[in-house]
């Protein structure tokens, strides 16, 4: 005689909290949507209008002043083989979409970041909250992000925030929180306010650890910004959602070797960018 | 130090409890428990127990104490750093565990600079950058702050290493810039840390001799925390001894080693080597006799021999010292029946000031075995050390 426990129903409750938000706050979430696509598009208009090859001589130019030789020919080889493969200008709208998450992770991430560092009652809760959006499956973020945004670019940036932000809140907090204790109460000793102490020592001091969680988060926008094919964004991840659908390998490899190759770039770019503004 | 010192701050009562009930510990602590027995009881920790001490204005305060005696903790309740449990630290008119927020930070501005045990340099910012905080974050002008700064990097030895890191610096010099960023800042009080105990013997010697030449030129208050008596007893004006959080003894350095004020102090204070620290005014005897500059040889002879002397000190009429003269050449000018014994006085024996360390003495007593005379700065005779005296004190100073 087994006991009957009722199913909790904890599907249908999110379900109808999500219908209630995204009634209520359809103005809010239609606005951001607009926004945003403005800002997708501006971006995507103004990459695609210059030249592949002068932005080319960008890119590899920053990778010269950045890090050295080497990623700046390193650079021009792999964007070379995007634009040979022709997959330029879903490229450039992949990168869109990174950019564009990658900045609006980092603005909400610093300041949640330092809150989080700076009282221990903050810490409590956002930790978990963490946890939580970090090893939430990936996909399961594009379900609500459709009724929100719709299909399309800007549900992607959504689900793509909320997914890649999570390192730079960590690595921020982790940064801040591991200042000296000494060159704190040095900063409080000499009568710092907390704004001071905060400018002129623990960011200073956190940067190297902050632009390490600021790489993990541009690595993470990347990754779901491949994912988020499945609902619609545009770019290399809508190359191999197609090269799935017609079941063609080499279409597919070919999309991903460009995702690889736009990774390592931004990867490298942002390490070395780290590593110079810690040589300073 | 003369008594006409004004008091810079009052500490009075000072209590801190670490824990979550300090109300309890400190019951507890008015009855009379100590702070096992409040630990074991309670869970807190009785940092300080009712400490009440002077700082004098321009005096170099050491506070000594070995590793959990508290020390640490009071000089940090004294900025807060540490907020302290109860008790008052009245700081020109202030009362500082009374000041809110705001006030705290001007008075931390306007009172405190503090060198720190481990350097506590910024990394992220140039020697001269450090020196520059304080006044920084006081709003000062950038061409104002970058003057003070470089002033007070000359003052310690680090003119031309201004743009240099602080991980680029020897240990010394990295204290030398927490020294000079603390001068920069001209705060009426420099607290001092365990300031120099993270450096090597012979650099510390060396911070030591320069820090107490700092000192004697800007008469700046200082409070230095020490847990080494060595150092408490050659940088400090007085000494405050703290054991378990409570003050064990207050008093100048010569005091603490010739008056310990229990057991605890006495065997602290073993180990030092006295001859350091006692001076020619421990051992001086006073001059059984000298001779005037215008005794006739015949009244000098009489002198000599009525205290059996071969030789004797001649003085002015105001006690000034004028030189030695020996039993032969006396004699020998009284035969020829010379009037005076001016041309017969000479220079050649050793004289020093009443604060020379014994240690320095020893090698002063020549093969011709004269005392050493003792003189004050107008060269007055005050007295003579013999080289038995000098054993006898350090010997009678090492039984105690």
């Amino acid at each position: 005689m087994a006991i009957d426990i009722p199913r909790i129903p904890l599907g249908d409750w999110i379900e109808s909290g999500l219908d209630f938000l995204t009634t209520q706050f359809s103005s809010v979430t239609r606005g951001i949507s607009h926004v945003t696509q403005t800002g997708i598009n501006a971006l995507n208009d103004a990459l695609a209008w210059m030249p592949e090859w002068s932005l080319m001589a960008l890119i590899a130019l920053l990778c010269w002043r950045l890090s050295g030789i080497r990623l700046a020919i390193g650079s021009l080889l792999g964007l070379g083989l995007i634009w040979n493969m022709g997959l330029w200008f879903p490229m450039i709208e992949s990168l869109t979409l990174v950019v564009i998450a990658t900045l609006v992770a980092i603005v909400i991430a610093l300041p949640v970041g330092i809150a989080g560092a700076l009282s221990d009652r903050l810490y409590g809760v956002i930790m978990p909250v963490l946890d939580f959006m970090q090893t939430m499956p990936a996909f399961v973020y594009l379900i609500p992000a459709i009724p929100f945004f719709g299909i399309g670019s800007v549900s992607a940036i959504f689900a793509t925030v909320i997914f890649s932000m999570p390192p730079a809140i960590r690595f921020t907090t982790l940064g801040i929180r591991q200042v000296p204790k000494e060159l704190i109460e040095a900063a409080d000793a000499f009568g710092s306010t907390r704004g001071q102490k905060l400018f002129k020592v623990q960011l200073p001091l956190s940067l190297p650890t902050i632009m390490a969680g600021i790489n993990q988060t541009i690595m993470l926008a990347l990754s779901m910004v491949v994912i988020a094919a499945m609902i619609g964004a545009d770019g290399l991840g809508n190359e191999v959602w197609k090269a799935i659908q017609r079941l063609r390998p080499g279409d597919g490899f070919e999309a991903g070797i460009a995702v690889v190759i736009l990774a390592m770039l931004l990867d490298r770019l942002t390490q070395s960018f780290r590593k110079t503004k810690k040589a300073q | 130090m003369s008594e006409s010192q004004t008091i810079k701050i009052q500490v009075r009562g000072l209590s801190k409890v670490f824990g979550s009930q300090p109300k309890k510990a400190l019951e507890l602590r008015d009855q009379g428990l100590k702070r096992p027995e409040i630990l074991d009881k309670t869970g807190q920790t009785l940092g300080l127990s009712n400490i009440s001490f002077d700082v004098q204005e321009g005096e170099l305060l050491v506070i000594m104490g070995l590793s959990g005696s508290g020390k640490s903790t009071l000089i940090r309740c004294l900025n807060r750093l540490i907020e302290p449990t109860e008790g008052d630290i009245i700081i020109d008119d202030e009362n500082i565990p009374q000041l809110n927020e705001k006030e705290l930070l001007q008075c931390r501005r306007r009172h405190f600079s503090m060198v720190f045990q481990n350097f506590a340099l910024f990394p992220h910012r140039t020697v001269q950058q450090n020196a520059e905080y304080g006044l920084e974050i006081r709003g000062i002008d950038k061409e104002e702050r970058a003057n003070k700064a470089r002033e007070s990097l000359k003052q310690v030895g680090l003119d031309g290493w201004e743009d240099a890191l602080p991980n680029q610096l020897s240990g010394g010099m990295q204290q030398r810039v927490g020294l000079a960023r603390a001068l920069a800042n001209d705060s009426s009080v420099l607290l001092m840390d365990e300031a120099f105990s993270a450096l090597d013997p012979l650099i510390r010697k060396d911070m030591q001799q320069e820090l107490l030449e700092l000192q004697h030129r800007m008469k700046k208050t200082t409070i230095f925390i020490t847990h080494d008596l060595d150092e408490a007893l050659s940088i400090g004006d007085r000494i405050i001894l703290l054991k378990d959080g409570e003050i064990v003894q207050i008093g100048k350095p010569e005091e603490i080693l010739t008056k310990p004020a229990n057991d605890y102090v006495a065997r602290f204070i073993e180990g030092v080597d006295m001859s350091r620290i006692l001076t020619a005014r421990h051992a001086m005897r006073p001059v059984r006799a000298t001779a005037r500059e215008d005794d006739g040889p015949r009244t000098i002879l009489h002198k000599l021999r009525e205290n059996s002397l071969d030789s004797i000190y001649v003085t002015n009429r105001e006690r000034k010292l004028l030189g030695l003269v020996e039993v032969d050449a006396v004699d020998q000018a009284a035969k020829d029946g010379a009037q005076s014994i001016k041309s017969l006085i000479h220079d050649d024996f050793p004289r020093v000031g009443p604060d020379e360390p014994l240690h320095n003495l020893f090698a002063m007593f020549s093969e011709k075995s004269y005392p050493i005379a003792v003189v004050d700065e107008d060269q007055r005779l005050l007295g003579v050390v013999v080289k038995g005296a000098v054993l006898a004190e350090l010997a009678e100073s090492g039984e105690r």
